[in-house]
């Protein structure tokens, strides 16, 4: 069927679209050969690519559909585990990156002061010289380590690697501090694991669940939410804290919508519960943990009625979600969250997160936490970093964070300004993040910023940081170029390839070639011996057994299939000093915070004002699609949630425009109202990653506000340096 | 449940759909107007030749016919102008779809203009006709010219018969296209088919009436105008009922046109200033002896313009959606 | 037996991500600023008290579509499976059917047509899902044939409470929405 249709008429026709149309309108087979063809759109390609999404840090395998030479559609791609086969809304969304206008298409350098976005184009030999020159100046004047990568995105690699042989361990990523580190510390600490990502939560297999402000179905980690969905489907019981009625909220037995900031105090309750009533695995705590006296006596005092005066929780709502947890154990998790850098106390808030885990005996269990299990890859030979790095700056003079196990993005923003860190960092090379969004404290990061010698910017859009830049370096975007094998653990052992789909448009180059163009440039070259990415990824592919072949016609090999729970023989082993999963944690003990998680109450929101919250639409990826046309087809702007009673004592309606401002007197960019039932009278609440003002955003500038600009205080996790964001209060004031 | 708020958010934004429907803009209503008033044209200039047994005495009466073809083709020029695809316009002509009454309308338009044409033919004067038969020798159309005239005159009563019908056929079908349509509240009654010719009548009536007829024709004329307007009115006043009496969809239509967005201008421009009044001053004119004015036949005019542009645009305004 | 093609859409499952949407628009070239598919996310109740619904809405494919009667040139009609399609060369845009809809499943294409939902039976044809359905993340829409008691789509009608959106019409809507 379908034959001939319209529009593959109107293609071969070609002409002008009045004649086109009129030859459609006329051509048609006539009388009794006049049928009803069914219309083929056409968007299958002539070539189908398998790579993998780069339009969040999740990495599902994707195939590209190429027709005409034209990235027509992607989908999931049925043999990649992180997709099988459906993708998030994001992920069909690569062609409104590739083909956005606004992609950065030359080499820049900077015009006129920083920060104007004043550039002038230039070659990428003009570039690449001048940034290569940048840092040996400064290797020569201030030593490697003067030198910082922020990276964020699988492209990063080739700059990490870059900046290690150029001598410097000075590498952060915004997914640290301002994400998942409180979360990763406590989990190490807790059961020698983090977490990771993709998280190993067996969500599938779960009969309860509780989301302790994780908004998956908001939050779109496909994988996750394909298991979060049907762990629904299955009936688990699902238990939703979080002072706004999220989407997964509406899926919830229960909701229970906490006063912010006051999740210890339900945590610790429910503890007691669990202990009080006998609901935890005795079994699994005895043969597996320390400290769990300990933390019977902690939480003898912390019940139900104490939790209330706190949380706002009803003191019969905690006892019947606790039995829930209790009674589906071990197939019952506590969901670690994910950006977790809240309050400050967040290591504390992920330790009692990490110890419910292990009071229901759900770490190493089917419904709970599996061990992943990764495919290991040779790597590609290179010569040994020769330089032995200076520890990083990134603990501010006066305080230091004992239990941060990666370098502080925020950390080495800070030690950017001359004098307040252990050594100052002159040069920053900036990696697919967008460092004004995503560090909070504007004004820091601009002043930082200010004081540098040099600061080179690789993106594929023209984003605020890029703004801020030196000199500017256009990558092409990951359908036109191939990065590092992506074999991270999971439930099945997996090894994937990124490769391109069509050729970098415009002048764009791909990171790989940006970062060994740099490395020739700096001496370096021993350290990049392969010709291209492809050799790279190919070699290591190869070393590891694995055929080339298939990789590059299926996009993914999967390993076999291993054990992942203890009870399918997995030896349990946790890695920390102990060897045993640590409810009471001496490390903890040791920096002063406390061997067992302690609740400390939130500042109150001062009179009139709002506690500002944030978190994400499923359709975006912080600031980073907010200019793809594709993806704002459906989702163009953020609003304000705020409660209706609110509102209306307020005098405002759903739809106005509204600022908010903060406690600082700062104004956020105008924005529509949303009054709702579904937010809590004591706070508001919109998504992160719109306000962008970047002058070549054509399509994003000016929509929606920045949660960023209005996140001027911080409160710092005093375990692993973590900026707790939650922290701000603003006013609501109708738009002038 | 739950206290009965309600917070809905639609994901759609459909140009043309979202948020209200808006499909048909003045188009529609114009060629709904027109071509009931082409029907009014073709029912009153045969009915008060076959009423009255004589040919009619006025120009406009026996112009009536070819006033009919002209609304109808500005009516069809509007419609066409509707269309998203018009170089498609063609494909109206090589379907029948019975279960669409745009179909029909299609199709009666197609009967109208040759039926129109002849009994317009019949109502030539001598003059027109030699005027029209010397012009046509050049081009040695005369002779047929010849024949469709004598056929016209020979067949004058079945002629005029067929005229009518086809007018009624006209008028109605302008109100069953929408009254057809289930999916809109306020245009989901039957009582549409013979509002809409009614209404085309009183139009039709009073266009003739400015068109200085005889005085025996306008005495003729206005008296069915003004029975066309009561009987317009009961319809409107039934129609309304049927509203008020057809559950939460019929409520909704109610609410649309008696105190909703539609409102203000439904009782003013249709009710108030298109009816009554002209109602009143045509009683008047008969019955208290006031002098003839062109004020009620203008005014019905005006008011036929505001009811199919009122009941278009409340129809799309009133959906499903909604309830 | 011929088929009689519908989608179950599970309430419970949606996120209201709208993946669906954009998967439909990038499969089917739907011209920017409209859509086949959308999500329609209701709130009842008041704080705290309240209960959501998330529904993936289309063109229903009705049993008794008011679109195809209303259709003066057979545009509108019903192809195999009882799938609701619009011929684009037969089309004139007098847009009867778009008013005839009750549920405003239709628009006019920019090149003059009308378009909605095809449930993509250029890939149901092939043995494929309809890309809306392929990708959903949470698995929640189904497709499939009716007249086969043991598909999916029947299975989960005959286990599952469901409803259909304004049964009042009449028009019979073949989508359907688990509760
Ligand atoms: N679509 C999409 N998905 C994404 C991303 C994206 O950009 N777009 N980003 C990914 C990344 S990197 C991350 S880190 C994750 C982040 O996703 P999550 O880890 O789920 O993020 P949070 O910021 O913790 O979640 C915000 C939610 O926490 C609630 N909340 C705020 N304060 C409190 C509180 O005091 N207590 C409780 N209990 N709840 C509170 C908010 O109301 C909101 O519902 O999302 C990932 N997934
Ligand atoms: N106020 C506030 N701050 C936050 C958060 C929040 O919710 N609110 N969330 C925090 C969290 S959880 C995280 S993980 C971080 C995320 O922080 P970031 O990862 O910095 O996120 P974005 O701000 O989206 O910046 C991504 C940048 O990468 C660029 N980019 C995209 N693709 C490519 C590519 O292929 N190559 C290159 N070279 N560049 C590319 C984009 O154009 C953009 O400039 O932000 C944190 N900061
Ligand atoms: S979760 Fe979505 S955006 Fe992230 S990698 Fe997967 S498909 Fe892409
Ligand atoms: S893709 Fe699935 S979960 Fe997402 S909105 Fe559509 S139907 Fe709902
Ligand atoms: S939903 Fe509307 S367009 Fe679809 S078949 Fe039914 S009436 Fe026709
Ligand atoms: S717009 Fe096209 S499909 Fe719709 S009724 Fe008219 S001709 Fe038929
Ligand atoms: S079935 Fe196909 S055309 Fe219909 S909404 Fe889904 S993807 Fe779009
Ligand atoms: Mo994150």
């Amino acid at each position: 069927m379908g034959g001939f249709t319209r529009r593959q008429f109107l293609k071969i026709g070609g002409a002008a679209a009045g004649a086109a149309a009129l030859g459609g309108g006329l051509t048609t087979r006539w009388f009794g050969l006049d049928g009803d063809p069914v219309d083929d759109p056409g968007t299958d390609g002539d070539r189908v690519v398998p790579s993998f999404c780069e339009l969040c840090f999740w990495k599902c395998g994707i195939l590209a559909h190429v027709k005409d030479g034209r990235v027509t559609k992607i989908t999931g791609n049925p043999a990649h585990p992180l997709s099988r086969g459906r993708l998030c809304p994001r992920g069909t969304g690569g062609i409104g990156l590739l083909y956005d206008p606004d992609r950065l298409k030359k080499p820049m350098i900077r015009r006129e002061k920083r920060g104007q976005q004043e550039f002038q184009e230039v070659s990428w030999e003009a570039a690449l010289d001048y940034t290569a020159e940048a840092m040996l100046r400064i290797r020569e004047k201030h030593g490697p380590e003067a030198m910082a990568l922020y990276s964020h995105g699988y492209g990063g690699s080739w700059f990490k690697h870059l900046l290690k042989a150029y001598g410097s361990a000075n590498i952060a990523a915004p997914s640290y501090a301002q994400c998942r580190g409180p979360r990763e510390v406590a989990f190490q600490l807790t059961f020698g694991s983090t977490v990771g990502s993709p998280e190993n939560l067996d969500l599938d297999h779960s009969r309860a669940i509780a989301l302790i402000g994780s908004h998956l179905g908001e939050n779109m980690h496909n994988t996750q939410v394909q298991d979060f969905s049907r762990a629904i489907d299955r009936g688990a019981s699902l238990i939703v804290v979080d002072p706004r009625y999220s989407t997964a909220a509406g899926k919830a037995r229960w909701w229970l919508p906490i006063k912010p900031g006051t999740d210890l105090a339900l945590l610790l309750a429910w503890m007691h519960v669990l202990i009080e009533e006998g609901l935890y695995d005795r079994d699994y705590v005895e043969k597996y943990t320390v400290g769990f006296d300990r933390l019977k006596a902690h939480v003898a005092d912390k019940t139900p009625e104490w939790a209330f005066t706190r949380t706002t929780i009803r003191p019969e709502v905690i006892v019947e979600t606790a039995r829930a947890l209790g009674g589906a154990r071990p197939a019952a998790l506590v969901h670690p969250g994910r950006h977790v850098v809240w309050y400050g106390d967040d290591t504390q808030r992920s330790r009692a997160i990490a110890i419910l885990n292990a009071l229901l005996g759900s770490w190493g269990r089917k419904g709970g936490f599996f061990i992943p299990q990764a495919l290991s890859l040779p790597s590609y030979p290179y010569t040994k970093y020769a330089y032995h790095p200076k520890a990083p700056p990134d603990a501010p003079k006066n305080s230091v964070y004992p239990l941060a196990d990666e370098v502080l993005a925020s950390g080495l923003c800070m030690a950017s300004i001359p004098g307040t860190a252990a050594y100052d960092v002159k040069g920053w090379l900036v990696y697919g993040t967008n460092l004004i969004q995503a560090l909070p404290q504007p004004d820091v990061v601009q002043k930082a910023i200010q004081a540098l010698d040099f600061i080179a910017v690789v993106d594929v859009l023209p984003m605020e940081i890029v703004g801020w830049a030196d000199v500017v370096l256009p990558e092409a975007t990951y359908l036109e170029r191939c990065d590092e094998i992506d074999a991270p653990p999971w439930r099945e052992p997996f090894a994937a390839v990124r490769q391109p789909v069509v050729e970098p448009m415009y002048d764009s180059k791909p990171g790989w070639w940006i970062a060994r163009e740099l490395a020739l440039r700096l001496g370096l070259k021993d350290y990049f011996p392969w010709k291209d990415s492809v050799e790279y990824a190919m070699h290591r592919v190869h070393g590891a057994g694995l055929s080339c072949d298939e990789m590059r016609r299926t996009g993914v090999i999967r390993g076999p299939r291993v054990p992942v729970y203890f009870e399918d023989g997995l030896e349990p082993s946790f890695a920390t000093p102990s060897g045993k999963i640590e409810i009471w944690s001496q490390r903890m003990e040791e920096a002063g915070i406390g061997g067992l998680p302690d609740y400390t109450p939130p500042e109150e929101p001062p009179p009139g004002m709002f506690r500002l919250l944030f978190g994400r639409a499923p359709m975006h990826t912080f600031g980073r699609t907010s200019n793809n046309r594709f993806l704002a087809s459906v989702e163009r702007g953020n609003e304000l949630w705020l409660n209706a009673r609110i509102a209306t004592e307020l005098g405002l309606r759903s739809g106005e425009m509204v600022v908010c401002v903060n406690q600082d007197g700062v104004r956020s960019e105008p924005l529509p109202l949303k009054a709702t039932e579904r937010i809590r009278p004591d706070c508001v609440y919109l998504v992160h990653g719109y306000g962008h003002d970047a002058k070549g955003l054509s399509f994003a500038r000016g929509r929606g506000a920045s949660d960023s600009r209005l996140v001027t205080r911080v409160r710092v996790d005093p375990a692993m340096g973590g900026t707790g964001m939650n922290v701000n209060f603003v006013r609501v004031e109708r738009a002038a | 449940m739950n206290g009965g708020m309600l917070e809905v958010v639609s994901g759609r934004h459909n140009a043309g759909i979202d948020p209200g429907l808006h499909v048909w803009g003045w188009e529609v209503p114009v060629y709904l107007f027109l071509g009931g008033l082409a029907a009014g044209l073709l029912i009153w200039s045969a009915w008060i030749e076959i009423a009255s047994g004589r040919r009619p005495e006025s120009q406009a009466l026996r112009w009536g016919p070819w006033l009919a073809i002209v609304a109808l083709t500005l009516g069809m020029g509007a419609l066409f102008l509707d269309l998203a695809y018009k170089v498609h316009v063609w494909r109206f002509y090589l379907a029948f779809k019975p279960s669409s009454p745009m179909s029909w309308g299609s199709w009666i338009l197609v009967l109208v203009y040759p039926i129109a044409g002849m009994a317009g033919l019949g109502g030539t004067s001598p003059e027109e006709r030699a005027l029209v038969g010397t012009a046509l020798q050049r081009v040695h159309l005369d002779g047929v010219f010849g024949r469709l005239v004598g056929w016209a005159d020979s067949g004058r009563r079945p002629w005029l018969g067929a005229s009518m019908a086809v007018g009624i056929a006209l008028g109605v079908y302008t109100g069953i296209l929408l009254g057809s349509m289930a999916s809109r509240p306020a245009w989901n009654s039957g009582l549409l088919g013979p509002l809409f010719l009614v209404s085309g009548l009183s139009t039709g009536a009073a266009l003739l009436l400015l068109l200085h007829p005889t005085p025996r024709e306008r005495h003729q004329l206005a008296g069915w105008d003004g029975v066309a307007m009561g009987v317009e009115v009961t319809l409107l006043a039934l129609l309304l009922l049927q509203f008020a009496t057809s559950g939460q969809s019929g409520l909704l239509a109610l609410r649309e046109l008696t105190v909703g967005a539609h409102g203000a201008s439904f009782w003013s421009l249709v009710v108030i200033g298109g009816l009554l009044v002209p109602l009143a001053v045509v009683l008047l004119e008969r019955f208290r002896g006031l002098p003839h004015t062109p004020l009620a036949p203008i005014l019905v005019l005006f008011g036929g313009i505001a009811l199919r542009v009122i009941l278009v645009s409340a129809g799309q305004a009133t959906g499903f959606r909604a309830l | 037996m011929t088929p009689r093609y519908a989608m179950v859409v599970d309430t419970r499952r949606c996120v209201a991500c709208k993946a669906c949407v954009l998967a439909c628009k990038a499969e089917n070239q739907v011209p920017d600023g409209f859509c086949r598919d959308w999500l329609v996310e209701e709130v009842r109740g008041r704080f705290p008290n309240l209960s959501a619904e998330n529904r993936s809405e289309r063109c229903n494919h009705c049993g008794h579509p008011p679109c195809v009667s209303a259709c003066p040139t057979g545009a509108s009609h019903v192809a195999e499976g009882g799938v609701v399609l619009v011929t684009h060369h037969k089309c004139t845009g007098c847009k009867a059917c778009i008013a005839a809809c009750p549920y405003d499943s239709r628009y006019v294409h920019p090149e003059g047509h009308v378009d909605k939902c095809t449930f993509c039976l250029h890939r149901v044809q092939e043995g494929r899902q309809p890309a809306c359905v392929e990708v959903c993340p949470t698995e929640c829409l189904h497709f499939g044939d009716l007249s086969d008691p043991d598909s999916e789509v029947s299975r989960l009608l005959a286990t599952r409470t469901w409803k259909v959106l304004h049964p009042e019409t009449g028009c019979e809507p073949n989508v359907y929405f688990l509760k």
